[in-house]
């Protein structure tokens, strides 16, 4: 056999794959296409995976836009740490390879209620063929359930779970953000732990009722979800993005929450604080202790004046967002008016120790004993130990004068001052015959921590008990336990005995006549009335006030503007005041409040300075909700099968009776399980999960 | 002109490069998923394979029998079509960017297509003159576009479908296929030869 074919074939074969290689060698010199040399440095960094999970066309398409600055060094989400330097190095730029990582987030509780914002993706995202499959949906927003973002997702991070609604795996989602670009209701977003912090409630986001009257705006639905399924301390984690006390809170909040719930137009509202009370219990009697994630330190000093709720809160924001807060506290623990306002019975000193703890763990020094105006001023404290920002939550701890006749005499105490020396353990001397004056919830807690200390006591109001301010549930423990309540009274002047204590209180009755302001009818006296009783204390607690007493101190371009209820003036929505670098928060911006309203506006606050210590304009929250959206305040809702509310078991009135034992004991594990599966797990204005599970029966 | 109309609905219809003549099945259940990807890889396929029919038979004739090396056409094919896929790629991200971004990654997943290698080797084949190479390969890749959009069609109703766990994805995938070519058996006889 010949050769010659072999040689002449491989001389083709050799011939033709010279020209062609010289073809394409000068058709790539004609057709160059100028490229920055750097995309191919980058590119060649990459895992060329093409897998898109960083949102660009591949990884081409991510090097152009790495070269071009529209991406970071870290744009290969799938790549990590490793590439990212690689990159880094590639381009020249120092690499933020601690950068906080994004995690997917879903925002929606699942509705079979679906119109608008909806953008048509190809049969697959289609509406009509979801109808098709499984009937109406109204809600305007809701997830769809078709499972879209669980196609798309290139790290296997998304499974529909069992109520058609995708599960995110945090610990596999990478923040890619390819399930937020497809997702056709825009009901999936990308966010930090930062940014979850730093959220306040939106118009345009599905916010339930419990969550928008909610002055911390707590993610109340989730945490609920998350004791339903077993899992409390991811309950508390919940709690804790927006509420750093809810040992506390559990305790002494009156819930508005559950003034908006739903469930009472079937039959009593969820028992939303027990439940949070229940999760926090868990976290401190059975642990393991939550282990609260803190971003990177920036460095950024910040003064909080005042280890209050609101303080705390500040510090607590502050500290979770990586910066370096101080507090400063004139008492010689923390826990501001919660420690030396609320009795010992609501909530025990050792609870409030353990959870302000949590809160200095976090690493937040405390300077006890600091006074505002007496060990450091606005001006030292920016001036000598420059700090950036300071916040004031220095609360209202000062009593109100009755404005009678011989409110100075010995024997009658500020209801407030009385509770703090209580709170103190330096209890002030009490005798048998106990008035107090006043009907909000300071009133209540001097009239019970009276009781047990055996005296006999009296609370006089000037109005009825339909216009008490205290929460009911106060109110009438007050009555079981045996505080005799006088409506329509008001103290005209006290008397001193020959030793110039207080020993009678005259008092004059009172009519209701036409509404007020507020909205309460006006006491109006009746001449002639006037009574004598006899007494050995009179406690005053119609009100408190801030003392702002250190301002006298300040130089002039230090001092903060005040209003003329003797609180700060500051912006609503920044609590910035009128000097840039100071904020403020809690009762002494919004006068005396319940605590949770100060957690809340200490989140604010933290979040407007951390604004101010990054550089950032000092903004309100983007389309803030301010005010209860119409559409989420329905007014009847059907489809709900009974079951009624779960209520804490308490000590009994004898086991009550001259101690201070607490009162309230807390939900039973089975007690709360029930009570949790009662939330509807609202959104907007879905509710009705039943429905939705009928819908999904054979899939 | 008759012949040409006959040519083109045999090779589009009864001829189907995928659903008769079972070539190109990787792309035919790769791009199958979503509509614009199909889209895409239609027009890609349409756009090289024309090209590649007429560069195919002037080699053919050119070379190959000029030269009496007709025994090295599939290896040659093979080179060419790769060289040309490369070639045109430069060219359109030269003077054709729009195009360029829209063929995006289909044109080079072209290079390796066997429906496109089958298609030159059918030209030859049939002895084809220029004009018909041209056509028909033209109108074979219009049928492979066209089978590869319905299939599209009908799996993206696979999204919203109720599919039992095992036959999801490419199973059911070849089945539907197999369901198709039955139906396009049936434009047998439609043209003859």
């Amino acid at each position: 056999m010949s050769i010659t074919p072999i040689i002449i074939a491989v001389a083709m074969m050799f011939g033709l794959g010279i020209v062609c290689s010289l073809l394409l060698a000068v058709a790539s010199k004609v057709f160059f296409v100028e490229e920055d040399p750097r995309i191919a440095m980058v590119e060649e960094a990459l895992m060329g995976a093409n897998c898109g999970g960083c949102g660009f066309a591949g990884c081409n398409a991510a090097a152009e836009a790495v070269v071009a600055g529209k991406a970071g060094a870290n744009v290969c989400v799938a790549g990590g740490p490793a590439i990212a330097a690689r990159v880094g190095a590639a381009i020249g730029q120092a690499v933020d390879l601690d950068a906080e990582p994004k995690v997917a987030v879903l925002n929606c509780r699942g509705s079979y209620r679906v119109n608008e914002r909806f953008d048509y993706q190809g049969i697959q995202d289609c509406r009509a063929a979801a109808l098709y499959w499984d009937g109406a949906k109204e809600c305007g927003m809701s997830c769809l359930g078709l499972g879209t973002c669980k196609s798309v997702c290139p790290f296997g991070a998304i499974e529909m779970g069992p109520d058609h609604m995708p599960v995110i795996n945090t610990n596999l989602c990478v923040g890619c953000g390819t399930c937020v670009k497809n997702c056709p209701h825009h009901v999936l977003h990308l966010e930090t732990l930062s940014e979850r912090l730093l959220a306040f409630n939106r118009t345009d986001e599905c916010v339930p009722p419990c969550r928008q009257l909610c002055p911390a705006q707590i993610d109340i639905p989730r945490y609920i979800r998350y004791i339903k399924n077993g899992m409390p301390l991811a309950a508390v984690e919940t709690i804790k993005e927006r509420n750093c006390m809810p040992l506390s809170i559990g305790r002494v909040c009156p819930h508005p929450c559950e003034d908006a719930c739903r469930r009472r137009f079937v039959d009593e509202a969820v028992n939303i604080n027990h439940l949070k009370r229940y999760a926090a219990d868990i976290e401190m009697y059975q642990g393991p202790t939550l282990n609260i994630r803190v971003a990177r330190n920036t460095g950024k000093r910040v003064a909080v004046i005042g280890g209050g709720p609101a303080g705390l809160s500040t510090a607590f924001f502050l500290r979770r967002l990586g910066h370096s807060p101080e507090i400063f506290e004139m008492m010689p623990k923390l826990g501001g008016m919660t420690r030396y306002g609320i009795p010992e019975y609501r909530l025990p000193k050792k609870i409030l120790d353990w959870e302000c703890q949590q809160v200095v763990n976090l690493g937040v020094p405390v300077h006890y004993g600091k006074k505002l105006g007496e060990d450091m001023t606005i001006q030292s404290l920016r001036e000598d130990d420059g700090f950036e920002a300071i916040m004031l939550g220095i609360g209202c701890w000062t009593s109100s004068a009755m404005r009678c006749d011989g409110e100075d005499l010995p024997g009658v105490f500020g209801g407030i001052t009385f509770l703090i020396g209580q709170g103190l353990n330096k209890p002030l001397p009490l005798g048998k015959k106990v008035v107090v004056i006043g009907g909000g919830n300071t009133a209540i807690d001097c009239a019970r921590t009276s009781l047990r200390r055996g005296a006999d006591v009296t609370l006089l109001y000037r109005r009825t008990r339909k216009e008490m301010p205290a929460n009911m549930i106060e109110i009438v423990e007050a009555e079981r336990e045996g505080v005799k309540f006088h409506f329509l009274a008001a103290p005209t002047k006290i008397y001193a005995n020959k030793d110039g204590n207080a020993a009678q209180l005259e008092y004059i009755r009172m009519e209701l006549g036409e509404p007020d302001a507020s909205g309460r009818r006006r006491p109006v006296p009746i001449e002639g009335s006037n009574t004598i009783m006899e007494v050995d204390n009179i406690l005053s607690a119609i009100g408190q006030r801030a003392d702002l007493s250190f301002a006298a101190k300040e130089a002039e371009e230090y001092r903060v503007e005040t209003t003329k209820w003797s609180t700060f003036a500051a912006n609503e929505q920044t609590l910035q005041t009128n000097i840039p670098f100071v904020f403020t928060s809690g009762d002494v911006f919004t006068g005396p409040q319940t605590v949770v309203k100060a957690l809340g506006t200490g989140r604010r606050a933290a979040r407007a300075i951390h604004l101010f210590v990054t550089g950032q304009e000092v903004t309100a929250p983007p389309s803030e909700l301010l005010k209860p959206t119409p559409e989420a305040l329905i007014p009847h809702i059907t489809g709900v099968a009974e079951e009624p509310r779960a209520h804490m078991p308490e000590l009994t009135i004898a086991e009550r009776s001259l101690n201070f034992k607490e009162v309230e004991l807390g939900l039973k594990p089975g007690q709360a399980d029930r009570e949790s599966q009662r939330c509807l797990q609202c959104g907007n204005v879905c509710f009705d999960q039943s429905a939705f599970d009928e819908l999904f029966v054979e899939a | 002109m008759s012949k040409f109309l006959l040519m083109v609905i045999s090779a589009v219809l009864v001829k189907n490069i995928l659903l008769a003549q079972f070539l190109g099945n990787c792309p035919f259940q790769g791009t199958s998923k979503k509509m614009d990807t199909a889209m895409g890889m239609g027009m890609a396929v349409v756009f090289v394979l024309t090209l590649a029919g007429a560069i195919t038979w002037a080699v053919q004739t050119f070379v190959l029998e000029a030269f009496d090396l007709v025994y090295l056409q599939t290896i040659v094919f093979i080179l060419v079509i790769a060289t040309l896929v490369q070639f045109v790629e430069m060219f359109m991200k030269k003077a054709m960017p729009p195009l360029y971004r829209a063929l995006g990654i289909f044109l080079p997943l072209i290079t390796t297509n066997c429906a496109v290698l089958g298609v030159c080797l059918l030209n030859i084949q049939y002895e084809y003159n220029f004009v018909n190479s041209v056509v028909f390969s033209f109108a074979s890749a219009a049928g492979f576009g066209l089978a590869l959009v319905l299939f599209a069609g009908i799996r993206e109703r696979f999204a919203i479908s109720r599919i039992p766990k095992s036959l999801e994805g490419t199973a059911l995938g070849l089945v539907t296929a197999g369901l198709m070519a039955l139906a396009f058996w049936g434009f047998t006889g439609m043209v003859k030869g």
